[in-house]
């Protein structure tokens, strides 16, 4: 292994640092129209009028959308007009969108539209949601058109149900001797990508509707306008550069409609919407929240026989992502234990909460906080070690998750090894408490994961290789550079698969649906497995053709030719053959014939059997392989203010294969930090209309530098036999396990149990006090 | 990006500067100071602030001053709480800024702009007025010297067109043992909860407070209570909570609850840091 | 609207530019000369994704008036040439998606003139003026260390 596992510097590097990398707000133009969202100030009320003669005197004011029904948009149910008509269903719903010359005068006409409302109740939470007589947030929401696995409850606020039906629950219970039983609940939140989201739009005389967008989906954006739209999928071309953050919330297509919409309102000229921060916090889809109660029942020696769970999931105003958030969430309901008897209702409600987006981890972050904590719960009245109980309980090889699938040696990581390499790098052994003084003690807590990827059963990942005269390659993926590097281990792949040097490889950054072979999403830690099985796929195709043409020229049978360091040569004696910049454009003999011509290579990758769940026991294969990871966190607690510092938040992850080891590191780090953002600050308060009261920075306040503890990562590499080189995804799993540690550990120091999101002192504080 | 364009204005002298504030207000051009500028381009942004004319007062010399004059320090309105950071002149007031927004805000943040903000923190004001500071303020009818007591009631109270010029501050103040501490909502970025700051002087214990009400404040009785000799830290703790102002903020940093919970702490700490108090 | 027709030094550069007085340093540099290195990233002062030098100093470049830069020195990421904290940057990993990169390297840069010595405190209390969403501050932590320390 020559590059695989190396901190190859990341090919975006230099322009990064330099600030020549650009975004899709960095790319200006005359003319650039721009677009103004009037927004809902309430969560949930009836638009009775709305009046823009105001904004239309405005000078430079093009068009302005409003009033007027629009195709209904939705992922999975089609659910959600592009621009509120009727009614708003969240603060900071569009209601009207506002076209003119310069972002200013966009922005003073906006202000100019005065809109009507009268309120109407407000559903603030799935648990409120699930009650009867609630009100409704869809009142038709039997005449939607529907994907043929959500599951929408007419004159309910149930978006979907996916239920989870497994092994024998009588007998679960009757093999129990220890019942615990908790219930969970926190808000929505946010992903705070620093860049906020952008989209431009221009659609050409001859029809081609060209849309740039900051997005984790652009062959989506691509194929979702084609159809709420009824456009020609092929006049559709959509670039995305650099993306400055991602982490889910770029993968709903939101503002590319606008954009579109607008840019067909003014005959076509480029009209671009940039998000406010408070925009991209309020309008755009959200981090998801949930109400979960978990019942476990276990046997005296800590084997648990039996789970009852109940996820109501906040997915807010709009299904849109949800319902998959949803399906995810109950396929690995349980967390990464081997458990015969399941019984998982999860539920996506609609809310008059701003909607979801996936969130890096897909509805596992969330879970793992209910479930760790519950796992916590049972330890303490079992009096079993919480570290061991979660070894007793990990899953393994010949095990069958929620939906049944039957686990092997490579499609499931190795919790047991994760949880041991943890327990030393956090020096559990030392014990979990440690008095500093009086009022100062050091505590920690621990937690596991697990998590498959639920995409598409037919997600497809497609890779281009071109080569230039001097022998290089050039490297065409559909996969997006939001931040991950991926795009730089895709170029390890194929340098170590060609032996070649990595720097003679140069890859697009900036993906284009017309010209990129589509990658289906840059989501769910897909990018390694499935750019890299395409990259090889490529890899082999060009190997041939080089292979062929330098048979012809040297004329020796392919089988006696080998690849490496730019050159096929003879197996046997290296020294005769040719330099990839000899054949890389055909070969041309002395007297200037010429036989062959540009090496193209290409390669594509698709999941093979996935399966979707079956409605009724959930029954089916949602993903290719369980990557696992143990976590460990350590505060510094104060019992007297019920205030803590980070000291120490670990990560052991099964990765399958380290591909690049800082790069690695800086994922697993990097998802940590959010982790610990999200489980101790981040959150929306709601007011009793619906409205998000803290829609900026300076109130919804992400981790900064020097709040950050000390980071331990570790890896074990039981490796994906599919994947390329071994390796298993690894973006988001050390996002996964810190709400559940935090928690377990503040819930130790404080000795009392918390069920809440985030973990602020006078969360701990009102504990405290309702235990008095 | 504001939403509204104004006149841009940057007279060299006080006397200008009112003039011009004079003539731009009879002209209904809403005219405004400026200084570091924060608080209208960040509540401009979002239609909370408006003007159709701004004065740039920072260039004007009186304002700009920090030195020692006599028995007092001077510090002028339109100096950044970096610079007042970095120069450290006055501890208790260096300690006090340094917890107002970050690092980088704080190089465009002005003393001035800071004590007359419309945000109630304005935690810039708390030390002056546990220093019995005075404030030059310069108006239509030329310049005065006020005891900061006098004109800041939870807010400055400047008449229309009057500027905030300079803060002047006993040195025996300056020199004085404080405390100055900021809790918020969680670890240590975001808004105050509760920032206490105190200092002892003449064997008596004075704190001012912000982020317990919409406004900063300095109470007597509070202090009168802090100081009650022959009683427990407790007592005295319980007595001034006993005698806060209202309203006790309830909003999404902390309950007011909460609030008082943090407050009594932080007064404990007030008395075992300045009065060698010791508790647990 | 009153247009100003106002001379800017940025990056050593002499810049004569028509601008509104209501325009910020951001939007002008972004807009006007196309420096696009500075990101908006909230427009509130809240994020540090527009930091820039001036005078040596940070400045979120949201806000300040371009007006108020007349006289003044102003640098942003691409006026800084191959310095030290940029390739520590680069060595260490010190970013992902780049976008709260150019500020962060220009408050770095900023405190790497003004406080050379810097100890943990000072680099806490400058740097904690921008967010980084990907990193998990470690990084920068060591490639502004790496530099400090070879001063």
């Amino acid at each position: 292994m020559e590059v695989i596992g190396k901190s190859v510097i990341r090919k975006e590097a230099v322009d990064k640092v330099t600030g020549r990398a650009k975004y899709t707000h960095d790319y200006q133009k005359v003319p650039l129209l721009s677009g103004k969202m009037v927004i809902s100030p309430y969560g949930h009320a009836k638009i009775v009028n709305i009046d823009t003669s105001e904004a239309w005197k405005v000078p430079g004011v093009r068009a302005i959308l409003t009033g007027k029904q629009y195709p209904l948009t939705g992922e999975a149910i089609r659910d959600r007009p592009p621009i509120a008509f009727d009614k708003v269903r969240y603060h900071g719903e569009p209601v009207a969108l506002v076209v003119a010359d310069t972002p200013a005068q966009a922005k003073t006409a906006a202000d100019l539209i005065k809109v009507q409302y009268e309120l109407l109740p407000v559903v603030n939470s799935p648990t409120q949601a699930f009650q009867k007589n609630a009100p409704l947030v869809h009142e038709r929401l039997g005449e939607y058109k529907k994907e043929a696995d959500s599951h929408p409850v007419p004159d309910t606020n149930i978006a979907t149900l996916i239920k989870i039906r497994k092994g024998n629950m009588a007998k679960g219970w009757a093999e129990s001797e220890t019942v615990v039983e908790a219930s969970f609940s926190f808000a929505p939140s946010d992903h705070v990508a620093m860049e906020t989201r952008c989209a431009t739009a221009e659609i050409s005389p001859d029809g081609n509707i060209i849309i740039m967008t900051s997005s984790q989906a652009p062959f989506m954006v691509k194929r979702l306008i084609a159809d709420y739209f009824g456009e020609d999928m092929g006049k559709i071309i959509v670039r995305t550069p650099l993306v400055g953050g991602a982490y889910g919330g770029k993968a709903p297509v939101q503002l590319e409609v606008l954009a579109y919409m607008a840019s067909k309102e003014v005959g076509g000229k480029p009209v671009k919407i940039l998000n406010t921060r408070e925009e991209d916090i309020l309008t755009s889809p959200c981090h998801i929240g949930l109400d979960a109660t978990v019942k476990l029942g276990a046997n005296r020696s800590g084997k648990i026989t039996v789970a009852e769970i109940l996820y109501l999931w906040d997915g807010g105003a709009y299904s849109d992502k949800a319902i998959d958030v949803t399906r995810s969430g109950a396929t690995d309901c349980t967390g990464p234990y081997n458990i015969e008897n399941v019984w998982c209702d999860s539920y996506c409600m609609y809310t008059n909460h701003p909607y979801a987006a996936p969130f890096r981890g897909f509805s596992h972050s969330e879970l793992s906080f209910a479930i760790e904590r519950t796992m916590d719960l049972l330890a303490q009245k079992l009096n079993i070690d919480p570290l061991e109980l979660r070894y007793i309980n990990a899953i393994m090889p010949g095990n069958t998750t929620p939906t049944r699938v039957r686990l092997n040696k490579s499609n499931v990581g190795n919790l047991q090894k994760c949880i041991e390499k943890v327990r030393g790098l956090i020096k559990w052994d030392e014990g979990p408490v440690k008095v500093l003084n009086d009022r100062f003690i050091r505590v920690k807590g621990v937690s596991c994961s697990w998590k498959t990827s639920t995409i598409d059963t037919d997600a497809p990942s497609g890779v281009i290789l071109t080569f230039n005269r001097d022998g290089s390659i050039n490297l065409m993926s559909g996969v997006v550079e939001i931040g991950t590097g991926t795009k730089t281990i895709l170029a390890q792949i194929l340098a170590e698969r060609l032996k070649m040097d990595v720097n003679k490889i140069h890859v697009r950054m900036e993906v284009d649906t017309q010209t990129t072979p589509e990658h289906w999403k840059t989501v769910a830690s897909r990018g390694t497995f499935m750019g890299g099985r395409a990259v090889l796929k490529a890899a082999e195709d060009v190997i041939h053709q080089l292979k062929e043409l330098a048979a012809c020229v040297l004329r020796s049978p392919k089988e006696d030719l080998e690849i490496a360091n730019s050159r096929v040569f003879l197996r046997d004696d290296p020294a005769i053959g040719l330099h990839f910049k000899e054949i890389g454009y055909g070969y041309k003999y002395p007297n200037g014939n010429t036989v062959g011509g540009q090496i193209i290579g290409r390669g594509s990758y698709i999941l093979r059997h996935l399966t979707p769940l079956d409605p009724e026991t959930g029954a089916g294969r949602p993903g290719p392989e369980w990557t696992v990871a143990a976590y460990g966190v350590e505060i510094e607690f104060d019992k007297r203010d019920y205030t803590y510092r980070l000291l120490k938040a670990a990560t052991v992850v099964d990765i399958g294969r380290v591909m690049n080891e800082k790069a690695a590191v800086g994922q697993v780090m990097g998802a940590m930090s959010m982790g610990l953002s999200f489980a101790g600050r981040e959150t929306f308060y709601f007011d009793e209309l619906g409205r998000v009261l803290n829609p900026q920075l300076r109130t919804y306040r992400p981790l900064r530098y020097g709040e950050n503890p000390e980071y331990l990562v570790g890896f074990v590499e039981t490796p994906q036999i599919d994947g390329p080189y071994g390796a298993r995804g690894v973006g988001e799993h050390g996002l996964l396990g810190m709400p559940g540690a935090l928690g377990n550990a503040l819930s130790t120091a404080a000795g009392v149990s918390l069920h809440n999101l985030p973990l602020i002192p006078e969360l701990i504080w009102k504990a405290k006090e309702a235990n008095k | 990006m504001l939403p509204f364009d104004f006149e841009y204005y940057k007279p060299e002298t006080l006397q200008e500067a009112v003039e011009l504030y004079q003539y731009l207000d009879q002209q209904g051009k809403q005219p405004m100071f400026f200084s570091g500028g924060t608080e209208l381009i960040t509540l401009g942004r979002i239609d909370l602030a408006y003007t159709e004319a701004v004065i740039d007062i920072k260039d004007i010399a009186e304002c700009k001053v920090m030195q020692v004059s006599g028995d007092h320090l001077l510090i002028g309105s339109t100096l950044t709480l970096t610079q007042i950071e970095e120069a450290n002149l006055f501890p208790l007031l260096t300690k006090t800024a340094s917890q107002v927004a970050d690092h980088s805000a704080r190089g465009k943040i002005t003393l001035g702009g800071n004590i007359c903000a419309r945000i109630f923190y304005r935690e810039a004001v708390l030390p002056f007025l546990l220093a019995d500071s005075q404030v030059v303020i310069a108006g239509t009818d030329g310049g005065k010297v006020v005891a900061i007591h006098d004109v800041f009631q939870g807010e400055l109270k400047l008449k229309r067109g009057e500027i905030l010029v300079q803060t002047a501050t006993e040195s025996r103040f300056i020199r004085a043992p404080f405390f100055s501490f900021k809790r918020r909502q969680q670890w240590e970025t975001g808004y105050p909860l509760i920032t206490v700051a105190a200092l002892k002087i003449d064997q008596e214990v004075r704190v001012a407070v912000s982020g317990l009400c919409p406004f900063p404040f300095r109470s007597k009785e509070v202090e009168t209570a802090l100081n009650k000799s022959g009683q427990s830290a407790v007592a005295r703790v319980d007595g001034a909570l006993a005698v806060l102002p209202k309203p006790i903020l309830n909003d999404v940093e902390g309950s007011a609850e909460y609030r008082l919970f943090v407050l009594r702490n932080l007064l404990v700490d007030v008395l075992a840091a300045l009065d060698g108090v010791r508790i647990r | 609207m009153q247009s100003h027709t106002i001379t800017l030094n940025i990056n050593e550069e002499i810049h004569i530019v028509a601008v509104k007085a209501a325009d910020t340093l951001l939007y002008t540099i972004r807009g006007k000369l196309g420096l696009t290195g500075a990101k908006p990233g909230c427009l509130n002062g809240d994020c540090g994704a527009c930091t820039v030098n001036v005078d040596g100093w940070p400045m979120k470049s949201c806000l300040m008036l371009t007006v108020e830069a007349v006289g003044k020195k102003v640098t942003t990421i691409e006026g800084l040439r191959e310095t030290p904290i940029q390739q520590a940057f680069v060595e260490n990993f010190a970013f992902q998606c780049g976008y709260c990169t150019p500020g962060f390297i220009m408050n770095c840069h900023s405190l790497i003139q003004q406080h050379p010595d810097a100890d943990d405190q000072t680099i806490k209390e400058w740097l904690e003026s921008n967010i980084c969403r990907c990193t998990s501050y470690i990084e920068i932590e060591k490639a502004v260390k790496s530099v400090l320390n070879k001063k």
